[in-house]
């Protein structure tokens, strides 16, 4: 079966084209990228409104979808239902489920899940360490051949210097990045907030940015050192930022990734206008302005290679606590491109076509994964993406199973019209009607 | 007042001073032969602690009791809090049982601001986590008062455990409202980040607080905080931070010492001060019980709409 | 707004109530004066003072706050709390005649809550009630003893007593 979207503007940096084309599907692949295509015989026309825009499919490589283990905050169904609402037709996912993924049994498991689910592709991220306890590695090269897309011990730092250096040295046998949570575990202690006078205000105990830049340090040295390749997931503080950039002048493999909420909230938001908002609480932390206005420069003139949303699902029991005994980490998925389009592209800090190397260029290069671009023969992974469409964020609304987002009620524009994986539409926002 | 007193951050220095003066109104009743008024008759307060604490516990209890409250106090031990139900449950099942006010200790910082959105019942907060202990504040600008009228302009010295210390934040945040200059002083390592943008000056070395100093507010050290490394013994401590009577004499001549209680004698004070004759520490918990009378009293009106200010 | 009583008639009606209470009092040291906050008690200092050029014997005034007492405390849903005054009673009321003072007499429910607030500092021999104004519309059983002027009213009406002490002048007056 053939489609053919009609008459769509395409941004896709990847071969350099943001204009008026036609793109032919064939089956679950791109059959023609062109200027005024002919439909041939039983060729399905989808006339695209001038209000959309179709780029490459979008990738998001630093998910939890929570299953094995934790369903009840997520599963791998309701994650990538998430995913493709939010214009995703990729997510890589963390290894910290229960049991954790280092092991072929699990990587599996997930793929087949994702394979009934039907939704977005999924890519698991295997665990560094057996149990991501830091001290085995894991059989890297198993995980690797069951889908493993890179690794990670997500959630801590790779807990040795030496374990870090091994992994580095050892996944270039399958040129696989390390993934980092960048922070230092003393450093951290038991704080729950960024360091500074939100926390001090607030009695919150506080986690200095240095807690992530120095074990960020320590990656990117190890990465000059091995020559492998580090990829520093979540950044949050400026002098992390600093480092990658040094890092980077200086040719080590470092790649770095920012969430929406790193470069749009401050503390500030822990004090007002819900005090104690436990959906403020994420780690790293919420930090001060500095930071947020460094990632946003990040981003602005290339330091940044990704917007990763770090889509961290809990439930509402595990939430509605006091701060200090809830989990980290909020909700993503559904609420990236609209918060990246409203903060970075309509102010006029990035141009649409960085915004697709950020949400999917950049994300398939560093995985090593197909997509990021809208190429004859490639699968048809495409995001149909409407940029004036006015959103209101709506918790209770979403498909993920877990609310716990801090942009509940927020007001944005721009939104996602339809999402489409291997050329079938799994995903068409009602509200805009796109009948594809 | 609003609905709930969550902490000094929310009142204002007209508000402050009403309690203020409420409690001395309070304080006669505390001298009385019967000393019970009915004003709170059928209002229930619940008493609801969960770390142990006998002096705010009893102090709320005192005051309850005088105005003619009926008290129920909970105490939650700690280790059922881990395998038990949540804060919100317990609120809530206490909640169903329709009391007027609940008066709440915790060791989180925010449990007050939770239970004020859960509940219709008005909270007090008697201490969470790090964060304020509000009632603790207005029973020491009470006492200084009663010394130094005129909170303005008075240089306050607060000396201790400033990091841990949610004495310290309802203090700054009152003494910096009515206008008192307000120094404090601690090792490095126990002083927050960002506490001078609250207005108050750092100083090192406790004798530069402490000099000319008309109020000296000593906070506790606890045991704890040697063994989170914070600073390498009490010994050493009380060499480089403690009041000593050497010390107090760089302060005024009518320098007042204040310590919330309980005291370390020998840690962060010397016992000739604690027992000396600028020591109002007995004072402070005599007026506890005024002004916690002041706050229940002003809590169980109706509340003023934002708007009707 | 009629005045009703101007600052010489507020003078001699307490000479006249001082002169009755020092003829009806058997043993003028056993009479104390407590004033209701807060326009009682310069009424109470008045009416001492004027005991005093009388009988040359200085009898003690105290201070009552009753606002702790009030019955309608709790009723009202919305509003801040009214202001508690000082509560000052620096002898003891065991045995004492206590003349009770207060500035306008209507429901007698300020009445009620100060004879509760009394008692609680002791067991006087007897208590009496002086007040400037009697405007009538009581709730309760309650009479005074020594009434400066009947007022009557309707209960759309206000009394406003102002005296030199806490509003700068002497005067009664109605307001509609």
């Amino acid at each position: 079966m053939k489609r053919l979207l009609k008459g769509a503007r395409v941004v896709d940096p990847a071969n350099g084209r943001d204009g008026l084309y036609d793109i032919l599907i064939d089956g679950d692949r791109i059959a023609q990228v062109g200027a005024n295509l002919q439909a041939g015989e039983g060729t399905e026309v989808v006339s695209i409104p001038s209000n959309l825009v179709i780029t490459p499919g979008l990738i998001d490589m630093h998910v939890h979808l929570r299953e094995p283990g934790q369903e009840h905050k997520e599963t791998v169904a309701t994650g990538t239902l998430s995913a493709v609402v939010g214009g995703f037709t990729a997510v890589a996912c963390m290894p910290n489920t229960s049991p954790v993924n280092d092991n072929a049994g699990v990587t599996q498991y997930i793929l087949k899940k994702a394979a009934e689910a039907k939704l977005a592709r999924v890519y698991p991220i295997g665990a560094v360490s057996i149990g991501q306890k830091g001290e085995q590695m894991a059989e890297l090269g198993e995980l690797k051949d069951a889908g493993c897309v890179a690794v990670t011990d997500d959630g801590h730092p790779i807990r040795t210097a030496l374990l870090a250096r091994r992994a580095l040295e050892y996944t270039k046998l399958f040129d696989m990045p390390v993934i980092e949570h960048c922070e230092d575990p003393s450093l951290k202690g038991d704080g729950v907030a960024h360091e500074g006078l939100v926390a001090s205000k607030l009695g919150l105990r506080g986690i200095p940015g240095e807690a992530e830049s120095i074990m960020a340090q320590r990656d990117i040295a190890l990465a000059e050192l091995t020559g492998g390749r580090v990829h520093i997931a979540h950044m949050s503080a400026r002098q992390t930022l600093d480092a990658v950039r040094v890092g980077k002048a200086r040719g080590a493999n470092v790649t770095c990734e920012v969430a929406p909420h790193h470069f749009i909230l401050t503390d500030e938001m822990l004090a007002a206008p819900v005090p104690y908002d436990t959906n403020t609480k994420m780690n790293p932390p919420l930090r001060e302005t500095a930071d947020r206005d460094a990632m946003l420069q990040g981003i602005v003139d290339g330091s940044v290679d990704v917007i990763a949303t770090d889509h961290a699902p809990h439930h509402y029991d595990e939430k509605h606590v006091e701060f200090d005994r809830a989990p980290f980490g909020i909700t993503g998925l559904e609420t990236c491109v609209s918060l990246c389009f409203d903060r970075l592209v309509h102010p006029g800090l990035i141009t649409f076509s960085r915004l697709i190397e950020l949400l999917s260029v950049n994300p398939a290069r560093i995985l090593r994964v197909p997509g990021g671009s809208i190429t004859e023969g490639a699968p048809a992974d495409l995001t149909i993406l409407a940029p004036d469409l006015l959103v209101k964020v709506d918790a209770k609304a979403m498909k993920s199973r877990s609310k716990n987002t801090p942009f509940d009620g927020w007001e944005l524009r721009g939104g996602v019209a339809a999402t489409i994986v291997g050329g079938r539409t799994v995903y068409s926002n009602p509200v805009v009607g796109l009948s594809i | 007042m609003k609905k709930d007193l969550l902490g000094i951050d929310d009142l204002s220095a007209d508000e402050i001073y009403r309690v203020l003066e409420t409690a001395r109104a309070m304080r006669e009743i505390g001298e009385r032969p019967i000393k019970k008024v009915p004003t709170l008759r059928g209002k229930t307060v619940v008493n609801l602690f969960y770390e142990p604490s006998t002096r705010t516990r009893t102090s709320f209890e005192i005051a309850e009791k005088r105005l003619s409250a009926d008290t129920l106090n909970i105490a939650v031990a700690a280790s059922s809090v881990l395998k038990g139900e949540t804060l919100a449950d317990t609120a809530m099942n206490i909640e169903a049982m329709s009391p007027d006010m609940i008066v709440v200790r915790h060791a989180s910082s925010g449990a007050c601001h939770l239970l004020s959105r859960i509940c219709r019942s008005r909270i007090i907060n008697a201490g969470d986590g790090l964060h304020e202990h509000p009632t603790q504040a207005l029973l020491d600008a009470f006492t200084i008062q009663q010394h130094k009228p005129d909170l303005a302009g008075l240089k306050v010295a607060i000396v201790g455990d400033l990091l841990h210390s949610r004495v310290l934040r309802s203090n700054v945040l009152l003494l910096t409202k009515l206008g008192a200059r307000v120094f404090v002083s601690g090792p490095p390592t126990l002083v927050p980040r960002g506490i001078e943008q609250l207005g108050v000056t750092v100083s090192a070395r406790i004798e530069e607080a402490v000099q000319d100093a008309d109020v000296v507010m000593m906070l506790r050290i606890q045991q704890e905080r040697m063994q989170g490394g914070f600073f390498p013994s009490l010994r050493e401590y009380f060499t480089l931070f403690g009041l000593t009577e050497a010390r107090i004499r760089l302060a005024k001549p009518d320098v007042i010492v204040m310590h919330p209680g309980p005291m370390n004698r020998g840690v962060e004070i010397a016992s000739e001060v604690a027992d000396g004759p600028y020591s109002v520490i007995l004072e402070q918990v005599a007026n506890g019980v005024a002004v916690r009378m002041a706050v229940l009293y002003l809590l169980a009106g109706g509340v003023e709409h934002e708007t009707a200010a | 707004m009629p005045v009703v009583l101007d600052a010489g008639r507020i003078g001699r009606t307490l000479t006249r109530i001082a002169h009755e209470i020092v003829e009806r009092s058997r043993g003028i040291d056993e009479i104390a004066f407590v004033g209701i906050q807060r326009r009682g008690v310069p009424l109470a200092r008045r009416l001492a003072t004027l005991v005093r050029e009388i009988t040359g014997t200085q009898v003690p005034v105290g201070a009552l706050d009753i606002t702790l007492y009030r019955d309608d405390l709790m009723r009202h849903s919305i509003g801040a709390q009214p202001v508690v005054g000082q509560t000052n009673i620096t002898f003891s009321i065991d045995d004492k005649r206590i003349l009770l003072v207060d500035d306008v007499l209507y429901t007698g429910r300020t009445i009620r809550a100060a004879l509760d607030a009394l008692l609680e500092f002791g067991r006087p021999k007897s208590i009496q009630l002086v007040v400037l104004v009697d405007r009538g519309h009581r709730e309760l059983p309650i009479k005074a003893d020594y009434v400066g002027k009947n007022l009557p009213t309707s209960l759309s009406q206000s009394v406003q007593v102002h005296l030199v002490e806490v509003d700068g002048e002497d005067e009664v007056e109605i307001q509609e």
